[in-house]
């Protein structure tokens, strides 16, 4: 019986020979989707951890993100130092922003959090506004940032990038399905089903709550970080609100509380816009109109998703497999439903999150 | 000392518009414990609505009337659409729909109506009034803002208050099991809460686009600020929504008066941690904190 | 006191007569992979009181709330004026006639007293909510129960517990109901006002003609007021007699009821 840090390390590979082999067959921009991709997997997939895991719903994981671009800008314009040093200082500085937003927010539930980390997407990128000298204002600060030497001349900057986004993707899937696997998962779990009967179990609640979001912080940095290098500006806004939405969105379609809903919430989130553009424009409509039917559109697949397929992509690739008779999830547990009428004004409180692969 | 006066006074204006928001989310929260985050896109789609009724009717109060009918419809239309089903599912998933619900929203007005900043319409005169020879810093049509709010908000608690319908209303919202015990149709109750609170959504947006300029995203800093008050005042408080969107929106424009108008998102979230921090349901939410 | 039946015209015809107000029959519910209730038949009639036995988790509350409308049965019947009413609404049954006050939540603590008996009036059919009869419904009631007169405006939060039961009392008795499900009215209450609350309790079913199912976890208390006492145990039927016989039956009390 194979270990499951085997199981998952062959899938960290097999999924980066897959990358490899597409961002050699297809193009340029088609590799630079590879890398939006995987920026959206590492920051969906702390996101996930955080709100499907840990309970702990965030609107405000941008901020985060934001604050791992800006650190990165700064840091290769200023100190020239290598790109995996500045990497990892970036997630450090998010991280360390994580455990800030993580205590205030420490005994905050449900709408009260939601509103707090509302207010943080909102309100970070203004500071670029109130200190423009170093951060840049509204036009942002260019990222400086050469491949490294040894690829040689002609190797394709944007394959490179999509080889190092994949590669951090795939470091944070596997140092989270290990974490998850780990008794921090089992506490983050406890504390997300029942508050309470985890603080009797001796489980520090607070401590649980904060590292969630510093673990989730720290991913959205890296994210950021990566985002910096692959679109070469960071600037205010890239980082609204609507990013944030859109990674909580991506988390939630892809299939809350799983790593691999993570990678195809993320896929949604990348290409559903661009393959929606593309049909409007082969339509014949003007691009005003077509450039708002994506959006339009991903509010339909939203509510679809929601209303048919709770738990997501991840929920029906599971289903699927099950009709097939391969049981490759661990038995999932059943949140039993009473067979009472659905209350009309009692919703139940927390996600109910139905494990998947983790 | 004038300043602070202006600041006061206009602060006070945009409050009654946040409080406005606060009160619309409040009112769904206590019937249905969700967050609509589409809120503040509906109060955008139903303010394009007014915008094309004046342009056709010539009439701002037509379109001010049509836009405070269609807030109605449309609230209604998206409880019993999408909300309804989604009942009985974890709360998120009602959350995420809302959030869908306005992405789309945002979408279908940049369709219908493109994305260029357009102007609206105020009700009154927006030149600055002056106390003697003191510029008030407020005009008459923040007067009507605040009067607008005022009234719509003494209307309805007192429909709370003391008709049978309100009565029902806040049953529903307290104790939704003995309600339907009682009789009353809870899921019907639902939806004319979420009607009322497109209603005043709708109000809020007539009321602040002057200001803004409207536009698919017009709303969104408005429904953040309108969401914070909300917060600060307790999400199941109805008075806590208006005195949050008063003293967040005095608070702010004596931030972005000061300080300058890029501090205030920043100010609102300096509040909003310190209110949490020392009540974290909110400031007059009262004995039952629930515990989501 | 003029009985509901001849109060109101129409729709709610009198069960003086003898004919079953409620039946029960082969009920089956449940939730998730427990059920609660195994093929359960009970049956209620006329002015009478009916008490519902067991120890918990015997199904007691499950069997009210499946009458009620608040669980969905999933198999039997539940018959009421003839009609099968299984897997209707609670709203639904509450306006045919039948009231169920939960353990715990009679009133509503936020709504004042007397809001608090107007919802007794939200069940009322169609149109006879006419402020004349709404009017005289609240006099009543007040004159029936001084205290609640005295603290019409007072948060029905602020009352003590045998007030609130009170309260619940006076309210089902405006609400006119034909059939009163009641679970666990003494909980937590004294027992001298436990006393004062199923002496409350009987007058209702004996001055209002209202078929009155009582679930009781006090079956000493509960058998000294019913007529007839139905006992479950792990959602099934193991005794249904009158309620003399079953407190003579010192066997069974022991057995089932602790006593």
């Amino acid at each position: 019986m194979r270990s499951p840090l085997l199981r998952i390390l062959g899938i960290a590979l097999l999924g980066a020979a897959i990358v490899v082999l597409l961002s050699i067959k297809l193009n340029a921009f088609r590799d630079y989707q590879i890398a939006e991709i995987a920026v959206y997997v590492t920051a969906v997939a702390g996101l996930t951890v955080l709100t499907g895991l840990s309970g702990q719903i965030s609107l405000g994981n941008g901020a985060f993100m934001a604050i791992g671009a800006y650190t990165t800008a700064l840091m290769l314009a200023h100190l020239g130092w290598p790109f995996v040093a500045v990497l990892v200082v970036a997630g450090i500085v998010s991280a360390a922003t994580g455990a800030i937003v993580g205590v205030a927010a420490a005994r905050l539930h449900g709408p009260y959090l939601a509103g707090v980390t509302l207010m943080l997407g909102v309100a970070l990128p203004f500071l670029a506004f109130v200190y423009p000298s170093t951060l840049g204002g509204d036009q942002g600060l260019n990222v400086v940032y050469t491949q490294p030497a040894f690829l040689g001349a002609n190797f394709p900057l944007t394959r490179w990038q999509a080889w190092i986004s994949s590669a951090v993707a795939l470091v944070v899937l596997v140092l989270l399905a290990n974490l998850g696997r780990s008794r921090v998962g089992r506490n983050w779990r406890a504390v997300r089903d029942d508050e309470v009967a985890a603080a009797l179990a001796g489980i520090n609640v607070a401590q649980a709550r904060v590292l969630a979001f510093v673990v989730s912080a720290a991913c959205a940095g890296l994210a950021g970080a990566l985002l910096a290098i692959i679109t070469a500006l960071v600037a205010p806004g890239a980082f609204t609100i609507t990013l944030s939405i859109a990674l909580l969105t991506g988390a939630v379609i892809g299939g809350l509380g799983t790593l691999f809903g993570a990678i195809w919430g993320s896929l949604v989130i990348v290409l559903v816009p661009v393959y929606a553009t593309d049909v409007a424009t082969s339509h014949g409509l003007s691009t005003a109109v077509a450039s708002n039917i994506p959006i339009a559109a991903y509010g339909v697949v939203l509510i679809l998703v929601m209303l048919i397929f709770p738990q997501g992509i991840q929920g029906g690739v599971l289903w699927v497999l099950r009709l097939f008779g391969i049981s490759a999830a661990r038995p999932s547990r059943q949140a039993s439903t009473p067979d009472a009428m659905p209350s009309a004004g009692e919703t139940p409180a927390r996600p109910h999150e139905k494990e998947g692969t983790q | 000392m004038v300043e602070f006066l202006q600041f006061t006074l206009s602060g006070i204006s945009f409050g009654m518009i946040y409080a406005a928001i606060a009160l619309s989310l409040v009112l769904i929260w206590r019937g249905t414990r969700l967050v609509n985050f589409a809120q503040g896109a509906m109060a955008m789609f139903t303010t394009y609505i007014a915008i094309e009724v004046i342009y056709h009717t010539g009439s701002y109060w037509t379109g001010f009337v049509v836009a405070l009918a269609a807030g109605i419809v449309l609230g209604a239309a998206a409880e019993l659409a999408v909300i309804k089903p989604a009942q009985g599912r974890p709360e998120l998933n009602a959350v995420i729909i809302t959030i869908g619900l306005l992405v789309l929203l945002e979408g279908l007005a940049g369709i219908f109506y493109g994305g260029q900043y357009r102007s609206f319409p105020a009700a009154f005169s927006v030149t600055g009034l002056h106390a003697g020879s003191t510029a008030l810093g407020v005009s008459r049509f923040d007067v009507f803002v605040a009067a607008a709010v005022l009234v719509t908000t003494l209307l309805l608690a007192a429909g709370f208050r003391y008709t049978s319908a309100g009565l029902r209303m806040r049953a529903a919202a307290f104790n939704a099991t003995v309600a339907r015990l009682s009789g009353i149709r809870v899921a019907r109750v639902i939806t004319v809460g979420w009607a009322l609170a497109g209603l005043l959504g709708a109000l809020a947006g007539l009321l602040v686009s002057p200001s803004t300029f409207l536009y698919p995203n017009s709303m969104d800093t408005i429904f953040v600020f309108g969401f914070t008050a909300a917060v600060i005042g307790g999400l199941d408080s109805p008075v806590g929504a208006v005195i949050g969107g008063l003293l967040l929106g005095v608070a702010l424009s004596y931030a972005g008066g000061y300080l300058g108008s890029q501090v205030t998102a920043l100010v609102a979230l300096g509040i909003l941690v310190v209110v949490l921090m020392l009540r974290p349901a909110g400031i007059f939410s009262g004995a039952q904190v629930r515990r989501v | 006191m003029s009985s509901p039946a001849e109060a109101d015209g129409g729709q709610r015809a009198s069960t003086a007569g003898g004919a079953a107000a409620l039946a029960v029959e082969d009920l089956v519910a449940g939730y998730g992979e427990v059920l609660a209730l195994n093929r359960v038949t009970i049956e209620a009639s006329g002015a009478s009181i009916t008490a519902v036995l067991g120890a918990n988790g015997a199904g007691k509350t499950t069997l009210l709330r499946a009458i009620s409308g608040m669980v969905r049965p999933r198999s039997g019947r539940i018959l009421f004026d003839g009609a099968n009413r299984a897997g209707r609404s609670p709203e639904d049954m509450a306006r045919a006639g039948i009231a169920h006050v939960p353990e715990g939540q009679g009133v509503i603590p936020e709504l004042t007293v007397e809001e608090n008996l107007r919802l007794g009036m939200m069940a009322w059919p169609g149109m006879t909510r006419r402020r004349a009869d709404r009017g005289a419904a609240l006099a009543e009631a007040y004159e029936r129960f001084g205290v609640l007169a005295d603290r019409r405006r007072k948060l029905a939060g602020t009352l003590s517990g045998g007030e609130r039961q009170m309260l619940v009392i006076a309210r089902a008795l405006i609400a006119r109901p034909r059939v009163l499900l009641l679970d666990e009215p003494s909980l937590g209450l004294a027992p001298l006002i436990m006393a004062q609350v199923m002496d409350m309790v009987v007058r209702l079913s004996r001055e209002s003609g209202i078929t009155v199912v009582l679930v009781e976890q006090n079956a000493r208390a509960a058998l000294s007021i019913a007529d007839r006492g139905v006992v479950l145990n792990l959602g099934r039927v193991v005794a249904a007699a009158d309620a003399k016989d079953l407190a003579a039956d010192v066997a069974l009390r022991h057995h089932y009821l602790g006593f």
